[in-house]
């Protein structure tokens, strides 16, 4: 619980801390704008059209591969830490899960869904 | 009270309350956001439990991948920001009926539960974490639904890939 508590206490640094930054700047700074102030300054250029357009729908396969080796480090995070404590058996077993996992990594390059669009 | 069980009642009611937001945001986009921080609520209620694997899983899986497709969906899949529409429809009494009655029936199922009192957590957490990592590959316990889960994943993922690559020849 201990180290809750100090997880626990980042977070909140974390969003107490620009919060009150902003809230602050909000409350002392003059309020003076004109066109040329409100522009985005060295934020890239300027969008053509609006910014919230449709993707295109193939990028869905990165996130479904990400999903899937994303539960694969979940699997092997216990495994991973009682590595040392493991028979050989153990060790093999998880190579094993490894391996199963890596033929679908290497059918997803093959197939071409690692190249970005 | 103690500080502890003010800070569920502050976690709980917030998870509470981004769990309403996201089915009454009006658009899409924001009820993702707001289930992103429902989810990590759950998560804070996991570590409140001394189940620190559990939050592990809940903030990697379901804050880092789950919610993160929930998005990419709709930015896939529709104008992301336009998609306003009203957020009641005929049948929302039903609904409503059915998540009192789902939250009626769990909670008459856990408090008939005997160990309903016991106190959370079961001592250092690093040993629970070694003891789930033996067991996962000891032949004697969960080695078969580790392995057919590493199966599992395999499936899923040439499924999506086959069914998106056959797409990519003809949209392009």
């Amino acid at each position: 619980m201990e180290d809750w508590l100090y997880i626990g206490l980042f977070v909140f640094i974390s969003i107490a801390l620009p919060a009150v930054a902003i809230f602050l700047a909000g409350l002392l700074s003059p309020k003076k704008p004109n066109p040329i102030k409100n522009t985005s300054y060295e934020c890239g250029i300027e969008t053509v059209g609006p910014s919230w357009v449709q993707f295109k729908a193939q990028y869905y396969v990165y996130a479904l591969v990400f999903l899937v080796f994303d539960v694969e480090t979940i699997f092997l995070y216990p495994w991973a830490v009682a590595y040392n404590q493991l028979t050989l058996f153990g060790v093999l077993e998880a190579v094993l899960f490894i391996l199963i996992l890596l033929s679908g990594l290497l059918y997803a390059w093959k197939k071409g869904a690692l190249e970005w669009m | 009270m103690t500080a502890l069980q003010i800070i569920f009642l502050f976690v709980a009611a917030v998870t509470l309350a981004s769990a309403v937001m996201v089915v009454s945001a009006r658009r899409m986009m924001h009820a993702a956001l707001w289930l992103v921080l429902s989810l990590a609520g759950v998560a804070v209620i996991f570590a409140l439990l001394d189940a620190g694997f559990f939050t592990v899983v809940q903030v990697l899986v379901y804050i880092g991948a789950i919610a993160i497709l929930i998005i990419f969906a709709i930015m896939l899949t529709r104008k992301a920001m336009e998609d306003v529409g009203p957020q009641l429809n005929r049948g929302w009494w039903l609904a409503a009926l059915a998540a009192v009655g789902v939250f009626a029936g769990l909670a008459v199922v856990l408090v008939s539960w005997p160990g309903v009192n016991a106190s959370a957590g079961a001592g250092p957490d690093a040993n629970l974490i070694v003891t789930f990592g033996k067991d996962l590959v000891d032949p004697h316990k969960f080695v078969m639904p580790f392995e057919v889960a590493s199966v599992m994943l395999l499936a899923a993922l040439i499924g999506a890939i086959y069914v998106s690559v056959e797409h990519k020849g003809g949209q392009k």
